[in-house]
C-alpha cells in the first residue's frame, strides 16, 4: 500500500498513542475484531429463530422476555441486553431500524450490514416503508400491516419470520439454514 | 455510500449492497482501518474507559451532523465511527489531542511508500 487515506493514518495515530499510554494492546483490538467477524453473526439468530418454530414453549418465552430466553445460548457480542423479538404473522409484517445511528443485536446477527447504517434507508424505511421493501424485493400486500421498529439506545429487535411452508420434515438445524439475516431484519420473508 | 441528490431525495442503491444471506466472515469492513477504530472502541468500552451507552452517544451527535446538513458528501459511516471515537477520547481525557494532532502529522509526513 502506497496511499494512506487520512483516517487511515488518524486510526493508526490513535491506535499507537493507546498503546503507549497502556490503554490496550494491539493483541486487544485483534481479538475483538476476530470475535465480531468470526464468531458471531447471523447464524446465532437463526439458531434462536429455528427453535422458536420447533418449541412452542420457547416461542412463548422468547416473545415475553427475549433476553432471558436467549441466555442459554451464551451468545458473544452483546447489545442484546434489552431484545424485543416482534413475529410476523399474516397480518402483520415488522422491519426493523435506527433510525439515529447503528444500533442491532450484534450477538445474533453480527455487525449490520453498510445498507443498514445508510442515511437513505434510516430516513426511507420510515417515511415509505412498503416502497423501500419493493426495492428489496419485498412486495407487502395491502392488507398486510407494516410495523417499523426504531431500535433506541435500549432495545433491540429482532423480526421473528413466519416459517416457510413445507418444511414440516425438517429438523432445527436444518430449519435454521433456512433463516437469513435480511427476513431478522425484516427487510425480507422466507 | 449514499449521497443526497439536489431534490433532496436519497438515492437507495440496496440491491447492489445486499450481502449474501447466510455470508458469515463476510467482509464487515471496507478498509482495515475502520475494523482498528471498530476493535479500539470495543477493546475500551470493555475495560470501563466509557460505556457503550457514552459511545453511542457521541456517534449520534457525529452522524446528526452529517444528517441535518445541506452536504452532498457522500456518507461515509466509520468517518463518523473515528470522529466519535476521538471525541470521546478527549472527553474522557484518555489522550492529549496536542499529542495526537502531532502524532498524525508524523506519520502522514512518513515517506512515501512507508509500510509496516
Amino acid at each position: 500500500m502506497s496511499e494512506h487515506s487520512p483516517q487511515e493514518i488518524r486510526a493508526e495515530a490513535l491506535e499507537s498513542l493507546l498503546v503507549e499510554r497502556g490503554f490496550l494492546t494491539g493483541e486487544d483490538v485483534d481479538e475483538s475484531i476476530e470475535v465480531y467477524s468470526e464468531r458471531v453473526g447471523p447464524m446465532n439468530g437463526a439458531r434462536v429463530v429455528a427453535k422458536a418454530w420447533v418449541d412452542p414453549d420457547f416461542r412463548v418465552r422468547l416473545l415475553a422476555d427475549a433476553t432471558s430466553a436467549i441466555e442459554p445460548f451464551e451468545f458473544q457480542g452483546g447489545e442484546v441486553q434489552k431484545l424485543v423479538v416482534v413475529e410476523n404473522t399474516p397480518a402483520v409484517h415488522n422491519v426493523v431500524v435506527c433510525t439515529l445511528c447503528s444500533c442491532y443485536p450484534w450477538a445474533l446477527l453480527g455487525l449490520p450490514p453498510t445498507w443498514y447504517k445508510d442515511p437513505a434507508y434510516r430516513s426511507r424505511i420510515v417515511r415509505e416503508p412498503r416502497r423501500v421493501l419493493v426495492e428489496f424485493g419485498l412486495s407487502v400486500p395491502d392488507g398486510k400491516e407494516v410495523r417499523v421498529w426504531d431500535s433506541s439506545a435500549e432495545v433491540r429487535y429482532l423480526v421473528l419470520p413466519e416459517r416457510p411452508a413445507g418444511t414440516d420434515d425438517l429438523d432445527e438445524a436444518a430449519l435454521a439454514a433456512l433463516v437469513s439475516r435480511e427476513a431478522m431484519i425484516g427487510v425480507a420473508v422466507l | 455510500m449514499t449521497a443526497r441528490d439536489p431534490s433532496g431525495q436519497d438515492s437507495l442503491l440496496l440491491d447492489s449492497q445486499l450481502a449474501p444471506p447466510m455470508a458469515n466472515g463476510e467482509v464487515l469492513f471496507d478498509a482495515p482501518w475502520q475494523g482498528r477504530v471498530f476493535g479500539m472502541a470495543r477493546v475500551l468500552a470493555e475495560a470501563g474507559y466509557f460505556t457503550w451507552d457514552e459511545f453511542r452517544a457521541h456517534l449520534i451527535r457525529e452522524i446528526g451532523v452529517w444528517d441535518r446538513s445541506a452536504s452532498d458528501t457522500e456518507y461515509h459511516y466509520y468517518d463518523h465511527f473515528l470522529a466519535a471515537l476521538q471525541a470521546l477520547i478527549e472527553e474522557k481525557q484518555l489522550l492529549n489531542p496536542a499529542l495526537l494532532e502531532d502524532r498524525v502529522r508524523t506519520f502522514a509526513d512518513r515517506p512515501h511508500g512507508h509500510d509496516h
